[in-house]
């Protein structure tokens, strides 16, 4: 076992674990967008299509979880025994705020005189669950005290200014996806509905892009040095340079009321904005504390689990994409949704 | 101990949701089964009344299914919240493990089951069985793993320990088929089997009982009643194998179990008493004489560690291991004694007019998720003061958390768990207090249904075939 393999599996599975991070924001962004413009559409019709509209697939988008988690757990498991306590009470409220509105997607059919409380229970627990993801992300860019091989902080560490703004920040992008997926899925009322929260949330998530990315240098010197200093600064230029193409893809096509346009455009700013947190975190997984080498679990564990992900996530990968193919087209309202 | 300490806290809280979390997979691997063998009988008889029995059994699968994978979700997070030390020492051992647990798991979830709950009428018969049969494998699969996982944590083997303390491995066939494995999978299965068989049968006996003479209400019942009696007799010599394998890698957890506290030639058998620890004895004890030593060593002079054997702080809480056993074992008796009387009415051609046995399946509906989760406790209350027995204490495998914000997580879990799993529970007796049809209504396809995970339900609907 030779430093060099070690150090390849363990990038693998760091290049893994982000990848499933990266299409868990993209996939469940949308479905949990969509629970959370719920209350700016309160007919009752128009949710009815909303929630038709990811009821297929948002159970599958948040399976991407799961294997983030339990991939961290496998191969990283000093990562995760660090960065799960110190997210404590994030992490609970958004696991609380998942089981709520996936409930939600069965019991809402069940009744008429409860309807309006899994309406609720849907909106609470989307929003919930993106704000929570949002602090948890913006606490572990803070960075964790960490001690021997333990968290080392408080249980209110995470709150803080910065987390709170990532907090909003994650809420009002996943509400952009949402609407940027309702433009393309839906027609008529809710396509025009889509279109008007599509603008303001763009615009909003433009703003707290900007403003975490301004915020995040300075929470941290190497993260600096990575956007100030040459010869690095070569290497991420080309990150804002791309987000301000996305930006005005964004624009154009929602101000031309296209409908494909914005939904790619959103996903360049949500791609890109991940490769530069990537940036600011390698070579480490927990920031500042331990890298990806420190955590990562020996060779034999790694290479045990690579084997058969190596085999079925190409299989799930092409199965996602059949089941999205299978539901191309627009969403009808309920009664009409096959034909 | 202090009840309100963070390490009882984060024990109870983990005893909570996985006791809640064991309840749907335990139904959920034994009903795909069922539907697996409904989907096989109807291809090979052609007999309507299996299709609308799978039909019927299709839709309440859906709900719990669902339920499991959300409360399931829950658990994989729980190991690093509450557990971390546990956890960053076990990850190199147990995290791949859990890996292929959440890769079957999820490949079963996107592949399967949405051509199982709605693609009969696209791909045709064949593909449907097959879907049908890869999710009762998938169930199978996920329990293999986690049942891998669990019994690595009470029977260790194939591991070395490295230089940051962790648990690696040296040999994963060692890891993966570790001692005591075989045994608790078998044990399990064979549980799950039994308490779907029981609901079944509960389900079938109450339409009997209300008049619904109908084809699916008997066919359900008297195949429930075939496996409570082939079942049963098999699942108490298999708990026998377990116990056997116990009493050679965890004496302790035997000597609770039986409430053992001396150690003599030709132990008794303890049908009941209480516990008394200050005093290392059982009080008014009913005891079989030799009969635990003819149980445990198959010889009637054989010994049995006691409890007094073990220092104090490698014993076991011997109360909540003697009741909970007693419960588990009481429950599969009770399960014999209804599969022997069940045979009795068959034998005479009163299967479908014995209206006291039919009184007594109800009642013994939901006994199976108890026997569950009483063996549950039996097992890991059993193998404490450890998480991994023998070698890492649960006082050291416990996250640095404050007591504060674990004790408000556990009541945020408490509130949760029973409002919307309780609905749940409410939307499945519905389901089950509806009569199985002659033509079981198919899924609704204009609603979403949680479980149905990525599927192209309206999709692969045939245009022009109305469900």
């Amino acid at each position: 076992m030779s430093p060099e393999i070690s150090f390849d599996l363990a990038t693998i599975w760091a290049g893994l674990i982000a990848f499933a991070v990266l299409a868990y924001v993209m996939l469940d962004g949308f479905d949990l967008g969509v629970g959370i413009l719920f209350p700016f559409l309160p007919e009752e019709t128009d949710r009815d299509q909303m929630m038709n509209s990811v009821a297929p697939v948002w159970d599958g988008n948040e399976t991407w979880l799961v294997l983030g988690g339990g991939g961290l757990f496998a191969v990283f498991p000093l990562a995760y025994s660090i960065i799960m306590p110190a997210l404590y009470a994030p992490i609970i409220g958004m696991l609380l705020a998942l089981v709520f509105r996936g409930v939600a997607f069965e019991y809402r059919w069940k009744t008429k005189a409860g309807k309006f409380a899994w309406d609720w229970s849907f909106a609470g627990g989307s929003t919930v669950a993106a704000f929570a993801q949002g602090i948890a992300l913006g606490a572990l860019v803070q960075g964790i005290p960490v001690e021997g091989r333990a968290y080392a902080g408080g249980w209110w560490d995470w709150l803080t200014p910065f987390s709170l703004l990532t907090g909003v920040a994650v809420v009002v992008g996943y509400a952009l996806l949402g609407a940027i997926w309702l433009i393309w899925k839906c027609e008529g009322r809710v396509q025009q509905q889509a279109f008007r929260h599509a603008q303001w949330t763009g615009i909003a998530t433009v703003v707290l892009i900007g403003a975490v990315s301004v915020w995040t240098p300075f929470l941290n010197e190497a993260f600096r040095q990575k956007w100030f200093v040459w010869p690095t600064l070569l290497y991420a230029a080309p990150v804002p340079a791309l987000l301000a193409v996305c930006v005005l893809a964004l624009w154009n096509g929602l101000d031309g009321q296209h409908e494909r346009q914005p939904f790619f455009a959103a996903l360049g700013l949500f791609g890109l904005s991940f490769a530069g947190l990537c940036v600011n975190f390698y070579p480490y997984i927990v920031p500042s504390s331990v890298t990806i080498h420190e955590a990562a679990a020996p060779d034999n564990s790694l290479s045990f689990l690579l084997v058969g992900s190596v085999v079925l996530l190409p299989l799930i990968l092409a199965y996602t994409a059949y089941s999205y193919w299978a539901f191309r087209g627009k969403v009808g309202v309920v009664g009409d949704y096959h034909h | 101990m202090d009840v309100f300490d963070a390490l009882t806290l984060a024990r109870f809280q983990f005893a909570f949701t996985v006791s809640f979390h064991i309840i749907f997979p335990a139904f959920s691997i034994g009903l795909a089964s069922y539907l697996a063998v409904l989907n096989g009988l109807w291809l090979l008889t052609r007999r309507k009344v299996y299709f609308s029995l799978f039909q019927y059994w299709k839709k309440i699968f859906a709900v719990a299914f669902g339920m499991g994978v959300v409360s399931g979700l829950v658990m994989s997070y729980q190991f690093g919240t509450n557990w971390s030390v546990f956890s960053d020492k076990t990850g190199p051992v147990l995290g791949p493990m859990m890996g292929y647990e959440v890769l079957s798991a999820f490949f079963l979830e996107a592949g399967f089951l949405g051509i199982m709950l709605f693609g009969l009428k696209r791909v045709g018969e064949t593909l449907h069985f097959i879907a049908t049969a890869m999710v009762a494998l998938g169930t199978f699969m996920s329990a293999f793993w986690i049942l891998s996982v669990n019994s690595w944590m009470q029977t260790p083997a194939g591991y070395a320990i490295n230089a940051a303390g962790q648990f690696v491995v040296t040999d994963w066939v060692a890891v993966i088929f570790n001692p005591s494995f075989p045994y608790r999978l078998v044990h399990m299965l064979l549980a799950a089997y039994l308490t779907t068989a029981f609901v079944v049968g509960g389900v079938g006996a109450w339409h009997l009982l209300k008049g619904h003479g109908n084809p699916g209400a008997k066919t359900m019942f008297s195949m429930a009643m075939w496996m409570a009696a082939i079942v049963a007799p098999i699942q108490i010599v298999a708990g026998d194998f377990h116990g056997l394998n116990t009493l050679e890698h965890q004496p302790a957890k035997i000597a609770a179990m039986e409430g053992h506290y001396d150690s003599h030639p030709g132990a008794p058998l303890i049908l009941f008493g209480i516990p008394n620890p200050a005093e290392s004895r059982i009080d008014y004890a009913l005891e079989l004489p030799r009969l635990g030593a003819l149980i445990l060593t198959h010889s009637w002079e054989g010994s049995i560690r006691g409890l007094n054997e073990f220092p104090p702080e490698q014993r076991p809480p011997v109360q909540i291991v003697f009741w909970s056993f007693r419960v588990m074992v009481g429950i599969g008796m009770a399960m014999l004694g209804i599969g022997v009387w069940s045979l009795l009415m068959r034998w005479r051609g009163r299967l479908f007019a014995a209206p006291w046995l039919h009184r007594a399946a109800v009642a013994m509906g939901p006994a199976g998720f108890v026997a569950v989760v009483a063996g549950w406790i039996t097992t890991e209350v059993g193998r404490q003061p450890y998480t991994v027995y023998g070698l890492l204490k649960t006082v050291d495998s416990v996250s640095p958390i404050a007591a504060a914000a674990v004790g408000s997580s556990l009541v945020a879990f408490i509130v949760v768990y029973f409002a919307l799993f309780g609905a749940g529970t409410f939307y499945i007796v519905r389901l089950m207090k509806k009569p199985p049809e002659k033509v079981e209504p198919d899924l609704p396809t204009d609603e979403p249904i949680r479980a149905a995970g990525i599927n192209p339900a309206p999709a692969l609907k045939v245009p022009g075939v109305v469900s």
